[in-house]
């Protein structure tokens, strides 16, 4: 819902400006450590208390994931991976998945419903479903798999980087669990100082690819990562490379959508000049003419 | 006029067909428009608001796509391409600024015509195919995001294709005179059936015989 002390940066199917007349709102950024995650998942139980909803009861596929997956009812999870690198020991690798808050974000580019997904000035984008009619556009638009429809309402639900304990100066509940220190929040440069000093630890312990994951192809995000192999962030559950709005989408809710309902008018308009400059085709009596070819094959 | 009785063009159950479509097709064009561009999501009061024209337009869809199936079956067979029509084609700029003496002889239905109707076919098909592929909540989730990515653009093409062919088909409704009483009472003029499909008028006068 939205937050009166948060200006908006930009609304889903909006061509206005946003209510944005404050200018001076600092973006925030939650920042995962992956080397210090211990895979307790307080901070799924945590987001389940603050944001009060329950998971169905789901079923072990044989890992640590517990829920197997995100839902509607379940906006972050954490994901494990056993990762031997070559020649080393076995790494365990733990994620914890959930919205990304892209500063360019695809679900908030394919909604069609006014004001349904909205992003902050302060970087998070946040999913009003008040305004949300299902469609699912958000799902495909999303380059990380995040949105998740509920059977309950059809709906779509999602992290909301805890908007409304961010908006009166509080940290998300998940970071508020977290026992390690392994999620930190606050302005996005200050975290990108932070990473900074526990990249440069890691790689003083051997992980020489140890970096940030800031993906630029969505613009960064304000939710990041500091991974021990940011060389490769695939590993950690499929983490994506190289993120960015499929090229689909932005052909469909880039040049299509204004060029085609465009062309349509064009295309109307078009014949009320043929109409005014050409006039109706009316039928003409012109009985000789046509009656001799008729005559002539009737014959 | 001469004393000629008018001549049945289009049946009852043509006009019907036809009639149950197109309100179909203004349906499902204003409800998908209303989607696609936030200029025209105010067209989703006409459907109750946005969450029920999501839920109607797919519904709506899979009617339209039965209806159009009956009537590509009625007129299916006279909007073969024949080689007089592509003739015809050739004097398709003349036809548009209403010089008409020199324009070959025709059947039921002109090129411009057979056009739409291959049209419609092929978008509509697309339509319904690309439409399931998005529907949610049913069928979407079976689909990977790959595949839906692909049914998106296809189904925004596809539409813009159709409804633009819409929109000639109407106007051209609107410009040749007597073609909305041929579809809504069924019956043109001699003189009308001559001048634009003398081949067909022929075929009429030799049935009548």
């Amino acid at each position: 819902m939205a937050q009166q002390s948060l200006d908006i940066e930009r609304r889903s199917a909006t061509t206005t400006p946003s209510p944005n007349m404050r200018g001076h709102v600092a973006e925030v950024a939650k920042l995962i450590d992956i080397s210090k995650c211990i895979g307790c998942k307080a901070c799924q139980s945590a987001c389940m208390e603050w944001n009060d909803y329950r998971g169905n009861v789901g079923t072990c596929d044989g890992t640590y994931n517990n829920p197997f997956d995100l839902a509607a009812n379940q906006w972050t999870v954490m994901r494990f991976t056993e990762y031997e690198p070559p020649g080393g020991n076995l790494e365990w690798l733990i994620r914890k998945d959930g919205c990304m808050h892209c500063a360019e974000p695809g679900c908030l580019k394919a909604c069609p419903a006014p004001g349904a997904i909205v992003q902050y000035s302060n970087g998070i984008v946040d999913f009003h479903e008040e305004h949300c009619i299902g469609c699912g556009y958000c799902i495909t638009g999303c380059p990380f798999n995040i949105p998740r429809l509920s059977d309950a309402d059809s709906k779509v639900y999602k992290c909301t980087l805890c908007s409304d304990r961010v908006a009166v100066g509080l940290e998300p509940a998940c970071i508020k669990s977290c026992p390690t220190g392994a999620l930190v929040f606050g302005s996005k440069d200050d975290m990108r100082q932070h990473a900074a000093g526990r990249i440069e630890d890691l790689k003083s312990r051997g992980y020489k690819n140890a970096g940030l994951y800031d993906p630029q192809g969505v613009g960064g995000t304000h939710v990041m990562y500091v991974l021990p192999h940011a060389d490769r962030p695939q590993i950690y559950a499929g983490l994506p490379k190289d993120p960015h709005i499929s090229p689909l989408v932005s052909l469909w809710k880039g040049a299509l959508k204004p060029l085609m309902s465009l062309g349509l008018g064009v295309i109307a308009f078009a014949g009320v000049i043929h109409y005014v400059g050409v006039g109706p085709n009316e039928t003409k009596d012109d009985k000789s003419k046509v009656d001799k070819s008729s005559e002539h094959r009737d014959q | 006029m001469d004393n000629e009785p008018m001549i049945e063009r289009y049946g009852t159950q043509d006009r019907i067909t036809h009639w149950v479509t197109a309100i179909l097709f203004v349906l499902m064009a204003l409800s998908g428009l209303a989607l696609f561009h936030p200029a025209f999501f105010f067209l989703t009061n006409f459907f109750g608001g946005g969450s029920w024209t999501r839920i109607l337009h797919p519904f709506m869809g899979v009617l339209t796509l039965l209806s159009f199936l009956l009537l590509a079956a009625r007129f299916g067979r006279d909007n073969r391409i024949t080689e007089a029509d592509r003739q015809w084609g050739k004097h398709l700029g003349e036809f548009i600024r209403n010089r008409e003496d020199n324009l070959p002889e025709i059947g039921k239905y002109n090129l411009g015509q057979k056009y739409l109707f291959w049209t419609l076919v092929v978008t509509i098909l697309l339509l319904f195919a690309s439409g399931m592929v998005i529907w949610q909540p049913y069928f979407a989730p079976a689909f990977s995001i790959g595949v839906i990515r692909i049914a998106v653009v296809v189904h925004a093409l596809a539409a813009f294709v159709a409804i633009a062919a819409i929109i000639i088909h109407i106007y051209a409704a609107l410009w040749v005179k007597g073609s909305i009483r041929a579809m809504t009472r069924g019956k043109v003029t001699p003189a009308w059936a001559r001048q634009h499909h003398a081949t067909w008028y022929r075929e009429i006068r030799k049935e009548a015989k």
